[in-house]
């Protein structure tokens, strides 16, 4: 016991740090903002794991450990309480009156009845009753579950550890990003970013697909909270094998799409400006949706197009998405209103080499300028580009063209797979009901005695609570009860 | 009425429920002033004879003699007139006190329910952090008087209003947002059902708190030997008293709040963000009040850490359910984001 509050303390105090640095599992990216912010101790902090807490040598020590202790106190306590079980109740002790309550009542009957009552009486309040007429007294017990519900409640915590460990070893979670009007199928070139479990294939995947037929978000727009999304969802067809019957379903937070194998969740969306890129031949270089992240809640969006076709150069395009146009000499372009009501692109064009060859990956939301150079008007100030949505804006020195063509939402979903989720819920609720017996199912002892005195019966009657805390005197006041209203009704 | 007028009346609701809590605080401080100088051992006037420290069977732990206050017939007889007038009093803005407690809650709870008609469309009225304020004030104070008669505990009434006029006024004051619909988020049943748990098991651990707060003081008062015989401490149930109504409490909060935390939150996590458990800094936290309520529950069972120390550890719960409602809200990021606050 005391080992196990050491450890639960232990497990308490370590779960801290996890919840003020940032988590590698939880945002990766918060991860890496932090590292450059604090280069001298992220070796340190790296070295401590505290990067991932929950996945750390020494957290998992704590919950093994406890886990250990918990086993160590289960086993010898079953084998206790399988024996306590079958035994029956105690003898009466010599001396009833010692105990914490006890009562004497006198009556008219004969005591053989009155012993037979007080069984019965016993009995209906579920004891478990053993009569011993020769002393003239009954033994009572009851409560046997309380430590039943106990090893219950320990019992299902290893069940829950074990669901939790099936969901990390087997399971998968991917995160992808679809333009709406495109599709996806379960395959692990399809996924922008993909962790699977230890114990986890590429070839566990079920080959379910589908596509985005249309998205649709609504913005509340007047009031004090104007800006803030009342409803987002997708709608989507999706087969759950090839040669499957497609069907659709309506994808929304707290409405995810359920399949064999995974689960697609809606977790957030933006915009994917289409445009139309012209090189300096006047070809078609690029055509279509470029996926901007969004920044902040009114969804000015960052993000690039890269348009390696592009000739004599290569063509690069990095700035904002602002869903809503604003202006300010302060603050220069920014997005008024989530809502695409007034889109504008506002870029900056390089040219130059975007150094897509040299093998190295690279981020699909960032340009690599190792190579590239700004293109600027004569005075030397940046290219700026606003295009108003439809509009087209030649670029200078007769590089080309950009034109902006219209405004695609995409989502960005994630897939998971969880196995042991059951095992664990199934788990956790065990645990409340076992936890609800411990708790408040009280052991209890109940004696009476009888004795013949000048003709009349004289019953002692006694309780004794096996747990602090209960309600023992009214108990015990009850059962004087029943064993005295008889004696009343027969008279 | 439009959901505009249902929102106004909202707020004036929450405005004149602040009011009368200061009223009942107010009142239970003049019962305590008027106790300050009444020895312990002298009965008040009641209309049911279940003073907490004596008589009922439940108030009495097991082998612990009657109860060393108040049992004595004859100190129930005051035969000095101004103590009688004193106890009297005492007893008149007990009551009174108790009555404002209910009238505030009443107008604690219409302002609730109105907040949530006040929102177009109407929904439950815990969106954004001030009204989980809001609402988990009144789960303390629902928890309070649903057990006032059962555990004669008029002894609290001075904390839980005061907690709910502190609550309250914060909330005005700082948290304030105006009535407005859900994000997407919380569009789901499970906001009833996780909320509505989380909120019944704080409010558990609210009051467990302050009772374990008073044992602590009144088992230190109860160890000394030169301990006064009047005033709030002596006042208050005995330290064994105070000890096992902390313990009831608190064992109704550990399994509702056990439902809350991890089987209500997971569910949903499990529809909301495609995984169960994601050490979210609101579900790291969560974790951790549910490791130290255990803690409490072991340390009870424990030889050396029963009393005192277990009180501590019921203490230390309540702050990290604090935490992870103010600080987490306010100053962390993760996916509970919720406070509506810039």
């Amino acid at each position: 016991m005391r080992t196990a509050l050491v450890l639960l303390f232990l497990l308490a105090l370590a779960a801290v740090p996890g919840s003020i640095i940032p988590q590698r599992d939880i945002d990766a990216i918060a991860v890496s903002q932090w590292q450059r912010s604090h280069p001298e101790l992220t070796p340190v902090y790296e070295w401590l794991g505290l990067f991932s807490v929950y996945d750390s040598v020494w957290f998992s020590a704590i919950y093994i450990l406890l886990m250990v202790s918990l086993v160590g106190c289960i086993l010898p306590r079953t084998r206790i309480y399988w024996r306590g079980m079958r035994a029956r109740p105690p003898h009466a002790p010599r001396n009833l009156d010692r105990l914490p309550e006890s009562r004497t009542l006198v009556l008219d009957e004969d005591s053989d009845a009155v012993l037979a009552r007080a069984r019965d009486v016993l009995r209906r309040k579920r004891y478990r009753v053993d009569v011993h007429g020769a002393a003239g007294e009954v033994a009572a017990e009851r409560g046997h579950l309380r430590e039943a519900g106990n090893l219950l409640f320990h019992i299902s915590l290893l069940v829950v550890l074990v669901g939790f460990a099936l969901g990390s070893l087997y399971g998968f979670r991917g995160g992808v990003i679809v333009v709406s009007g495109q599709g996806f199928s379960n395959s692990l070139s399809q996924y922008d970013d993909f962790d699977p479990g230890a114990l986890f294939g590429a070839d566990d995947l079920e080959p379910f697909a589908f596509t985005i037929d249309d998205f649709r978000v609504s913005f509340l727009e007047s009031g004090p909270q104007a800006g803030m999304p009342t409803e987002f969802s997708a709608d989507v067809t999706y087969t759950e094998a090839p040669g499957k019957p497609p069907r659709t379903h309506d994808l929304a937070v707290n409405h995810p799409l359920s399949l064999d194998g995974g689960s697609v969740f809606l977790v957030g969306h933006g915009y994917a400006p289409r445009v139309t890129v012209r090189d300096g031949a006047g070809d078609v270089a690029y055509q279509g949706p470029a996926v901007f992240l969004p920044q902040d809640s009114s969804f000015a969006s960052f993000g690039v197009v890269k348009v390696p076709d592009a000739l004599p150069e290569q063509l690069g395009f990095e700035g904002l998405f602002l869903p809503t146009y604003g202006f300010t000499m302060d603050a220069g372009p920014f997005s008024r209103f989530p809502d695409a009501l007034d889109p504008v692109l506002s870029l900056l064009p390089y040219r130059g080499d975007l150094g897509l060859d040299t093998g190295e990956p690279q981020s699909v939301y960032e340009l690599d300028k190792d190579k590239l150079e700004v293109l600027e008007r004569e005075d030397g100030s940046d290219f700026r580009l606003d295009i108003a949505l439809g509009q087209t804006k030649q670029l200078p020195d007769g590089a080309g063209s950009i034109s902006f063509d219209g405004v695609d939402r995409w989502v960005k979903l994630q897939i998971s797979d969880t196995p042991g989720k059951h095992l664990a819920l199934g788990g956790v609720l065990l645990a409340i009901t076992g936890l609800l017996g411990s708790l408040f199912i009280r052991p209890r002892r109940a004696w009476a005695r009888v004795r013949r005195e000048e003709g009349r019966t004289v019953v002692e009657l006694a309780g004794l609570d096996r747990s602090a805390g209960g309600d023992l005197g009214e108990e015990i006041d009850e059962l004087e009860q029943l064993i005295r209203n008889r004696d009343k009704e027969q008279s | 009425m439009s959901p505009a007028d249902f929102a106004s009346f909202s707020n004036n609701a929450i405005a004149f429920a602040s009011v009368v809590y200061v009223l009942a605080l107010l009142s239970h401080l003049t019962e305590w002033a008027f106790g300050r100088s009444l020895p312990a051992d002298v009965e008040t006037p009641r209309e049911q004879p279940v003073p907490v420290v004596a008589g009922s069977a439940d108030a009495a732990p097991p082998y612990d003699g009657p109860a060393a206050a108040g049992t004595d017939p004859a100190a129930g007889t005051v035969a000095d007139p101004d103590l009688a007038s004193k106890a009297h009093n005492l007893e008149r803005f007990g009551r009174i006190g108790v009555g404002l407690t209910i009238v505030a809650a009443a107008l604690h709870l219409a302002g609730l329910v109105t907040r949530g008609l006040g929102a177009d469309p109407a929904r439950v009225p815990w969106g954004n952090m001030y009204e989980f304020s809001v609402a988990g004030a009144f789960g303390v104070t629902a928890t309070y008087l649903l057990l006032l008669r059962r555990y004669s505990l008029r002894w609290l009434g001075v904390f839980v209003t005061g907690f709910s006029v502190v609550v309250l006024m914060l909330a005005v004051l700082l948290l304030y947002v105006p009535a407005g619909p859900l994000v997407p988020a919380l569009h789901s049943y499970w906001l009833v059902v996780h909320v509505v748990a989380a909120v019944i098991a704080s409010g558990a651990f609210a009051v467990g708190a302050m009772a374990s707060a008073l044992y602590l003081v009144k088992s230190r008062a109860e160890s000394r030997d030169d301990a006064p015989r009047t005033g709030y401490v002596a006042r208050l149930p005995q330290a064994a008293v105070l000890d096992r109504v902390a313990y009831r409490v608190h064992a109704f909060g550990f399994p509702v709040w056990t439902f809350a935390a991890l089987v209500a939150g997971p569910i949903w996590a499990e529809y909301a963000w495609g995984r169960y458990w994601g050490w979210d800094p609101k579900e790291v936290w969560a974790f951790i009040t549910w490791v130290v309520y255990a803690a409490y529950l072991h340390a009870r069972a424990t030889a050396g850490w029963k009393g005192r120390a277990a009180a501590v550890i019921a203490l230390v719960g309540f702050a990290t359910v604090l935490f992870n409602f103010i600080g987490i809200n306010l100053f962390g990021s993760g996916l509970h984001s919720y406070s509506g606050l810039d």
